[in-house]
C-alpha cells in the first residue's frame, strides 16, 4: 500500500473497525503481514485475492477467530469503534455477538430453525420471556429473508432446509444477537446462482444496519455487492479503494492482473 | 498488459477483436488515398472502386460489434480488458463515418469530371487528406503499441487540418467571387474538404480511446482547435 490504509474519500466518518499494522503468524509462519485498514459502517466491504493470500485469516482477526487456533498469534492495533478488541477487559464471547460472522459452508445447528435461531439470544439473555424471544426470532428470520419459507415450520429441523435456505438462516441466526458487525467467509460458494443472488440481495439490504465485511473469491460477486475492495496477495494488502475504481481502473500492476484473470 | 490470461481462449478473443478492428483500419486508411488520387488525377474507375470497397468496411464494423457483444456476455471483461473492449466498438464506428467520408468523397469525384478544373484547389485537398491519412496510420500504430504519447500528438496535429480546411474555404470563397462559373465545382470540392476536415475529428477522437485504454481516463484537456469557419462572414 503506498496511500493510507483509508479509501478514498470515505474518511468522512469515524471507521467501524479500524486495523493496524495487524501481523499474524501461524507457528513460524507469517500469514499477515503489516496490513492496515479502516472498515466503514453501513457499507458492504469485499476482500478478495487468491487462495492462501491471507484474506479469511484477516477477517477472523475482527472477531478474535484467531485466538481459538494454538498456535496462531496476533499482533498489532484493531479498534472496534475505537475500543481496542484485545483489551484484557474485552470478553471474547462477548465480542463475537456484537461482531457476527457466517460461514462458507452453511452450518445450522441439529436443532429446530427457531433454536437455531433462539440459541444466541438466549446465551446473551435478549429475552426477558417466551413472547420477547419469539419477537427476536421473526425479526432475524425476516431480515435473514427466510421468514415466509420457514414460518410455517419453526420447529422443523434447520438441517432439512436447502442449501440456500440454510445460509440464509445462519445469516438470521447471526444478526439475532443485534451484532454491529457482520463477517461472511465466502457466503455464497456452496449455493447455487439463485440462491447466491438471495444471499447477495440480502447483504444489499444487511448494510442499512450493519458494517459487512464479506471474502469471497468471485470477483463478480465482489464488484456486485460491495462499495469497497481490499485486495490481499502473499499476506499483504495491495490495494484497497472503492470497488467501482478498483473494477474498471486499479492503481497497481498486481490488482489489474488478478481481477482480469492473468495471475492466480 | 504483458500477462497472459489464464484462460487462454479469451487472449485469442480480445486479440481477433483488436484484428479485426485493425483489418477496417487499414481498408480504411487505402479508402481515404484511393478517394484523394481518384481526385486528384480525375480517374473515375478508381473513384468507383473506393465506393464499392466502403460496404467491406460497414460488414467489418458489424462483426466487430457481435464479437464484443459476444465477449462481454461470455467472459465479462473488467479493468484493462474492458476499456479494451468497449474501445474498439467505439474505434470501429469511427472508422466506419471515416469511411463513409471516403465514399462520398469518391461520389462527388464522378460529379466534378464533368466540371471544370479550379486552379489548385484538388491539391491543397490532398495535402490535406494525406495528413489525414498520417493521422490515421499513425492512431492505430499507437492504438497496437499502447502509446498515449503518440496518440497526444496525433490529436494536436488535428489543429493542422483544421487550418488548412479554413484555408481551403477562404480560397473557395475567392473563386466564386471571382468566377459564377466555379459555383458548382467549388461548392462540390467544399463539401469534400468540409468531409476530410470531419475524418479528422474522428482520427481525433480514436486517439482519445487510445489514451483512455492506456491511462484509464479520456484526456482532460480540451484538444486544440481551429475551424473558424462558423464565424467566418463574407467579405465581398
Amino acid at each position: 500500500m503506498k496511500d493510507s490504509p483509508t479509501a478514498a474519500d470515505t474518511a468522512t466518518t469515524e471507521p467501524k473497525i479500524a486495523a493496524r499494522g495487524v501481523d499474524v503468524f501461524y507457528g513460524e509462519t507469517h500469514a499477515i503481514k503489516d496490513v492496515s485498514v479502516d472498515i466503514r459502517d453501513k457499507a458492504v466491504t469485499a476482500f478478495i485475492g487468491p487462495s492462501g493470500c491471507g484474506k479469511s485469516t484477516f477477517l477472523r482477526c475482527f472477531n478474535r477467530m484467531n485466538d481459538t487456533i494454538d498456535n496462531c498469534r496476533v499482533t498489532g492495533g484493531i479498534a472496534l469503534d475505537g475500543e481496542n478488541i484485545h483489551d484484557r477487559r474485552v470478553d471474547p464471547v462477548q465480542l463475537r455477538a456484537k461482531v457476527g460472522m457466517v460461514f462458507q459452508k452453511p452450518n445450522p445447528f441439529p436443532k429446530s430453525i427457531y433454536d437455531n435461531v433462539a440459541y444466541g439470544p438466549r446465551i446473551h439473555g435478549l429475552a426477558q420471556s417466551r413472547g420477547d424471544l419469539d419477537e427476536i426470532v421473526e425479526k432475524a428470520l425476516r431480515r435473514g429473508a427466510i421468514w415466509n419459507e420457514v414460518k410455517d415450520r419453526l420447529h422443523a429441523s434447520g438441517t432439512g432446509l436447502s442449501g440456500g435456505q440454510q445460509q440464509r438462516l445462519c445469516i438470521a441466526r447471526a444478526i439475532a444477537t443485534e451484532p454491529e458487525v457482520l463477517l461472511m467467509d465466502e457466503p455464497c460458494s456452496a449455493l447455487d446462482p439463485i440462491a447466491t443472488g438471495q444471499v447477495e440481495e440480502l447483504i444489499d439490504e444487511l448494510k442499512a444496519d450493519y458494517s459487512v465485511v464479506i471474502v469471497t473469491h468471485s470477483m463478480q460477486q465482489a464488484a456486485r455487492v460491495s462499495q469497497e475492495t481490499a485486495f490481499f496477495h502473499l499476506g499483504t494488502l495491495v490495494e484497497f479503494g472503492k470497488t467501482d475504481e478498483i473494477f474498471t481502473n486499479p492503481r497497481e500492476k498486481l490488482t489489474e492482473s488478478y481481477i482480469t484473470g492473468r495471475i492466480g | 498488459m504483458t500477462h497472459k490470461h489464464i484462460v487462454s481462449a479469451f487472449d485469442r478473443d480480445l486479440e481477433g477483436l483488436q484484428a479485426l478492428t485493425m483489418k477496417m483500419g487499414g481498408l480504411v486508411e487505402e479508402s481515404i488515398r484511393n478517394a484523394t488520387t481518384s481526385l486528384v488525377s480525375r480517374d473515375e474507375a478508381l473513384a468507383q472502386k473506393v465506393r464499392d470497397a466502403d460496404a467491406r468496411v460497414d460488414a467489418l464494423e458489424d462483426r466487430v460489434n457481435e464479437d464484443a457483444a459476444r465477449i462481454i456476455a461470455m467472459r465479462q471483461p473488467i479493468a484493462s480488458d474492458m476499456r479494451t473492449v468497449l474501445s474498439v466498438i467505439k474505434i470501429s464506428a469511427n472508422l466506419e463515418r471515416i469511411g463513409d467520408y471516403s465514399k462520398n468523397m469518391a461520389k462527388r469525384t464522378g460529379l466534378l469530371m464533368d466540371l471544370p478544373v479550379v486552379d489548385g484547389a484538388s491539391h491543397s485537398i490532398r495535402r490535406m487528406a494525406r495528413e489525414v491519412e498520417q493521422m490515421l496510420h499513425d492512431v492505430l500504430d499507437a492504438y497496437i503499441q499502447r502509446d498515449a504519447d503518440l496518440a497526444r500528438d496525433v490529436r494536436a496535429r488535428d489543429e493542422s487540418v483544421d487550418q488548412m480546411y479554413n484555408a481551403l474555404f477562404r480560397e473557395f470563397l475567392t473563386f466564386m467571387m471571382e468566377d459564377p462559373r466555379n459555383i458548382t465545382g467549388c461548392m462540390h470540392l467544399h463539401f469534400i474538404a468540409k468531409n476530410i476536415e470531419r475524418m479528422g475529428d474522428h482520427v481525433t477522437s480514436i486517439a482519445d480511446q487510445v489514451i483512455y485504454i492506456v491511462e484509464g481516463a479520456l484526456p482532460a484537456d480540451d484538444r486544440p482547435k481551429a475551424d473558424r469557419t462558423s464565424s467566418a462572414q463574407f467579405e465581398g
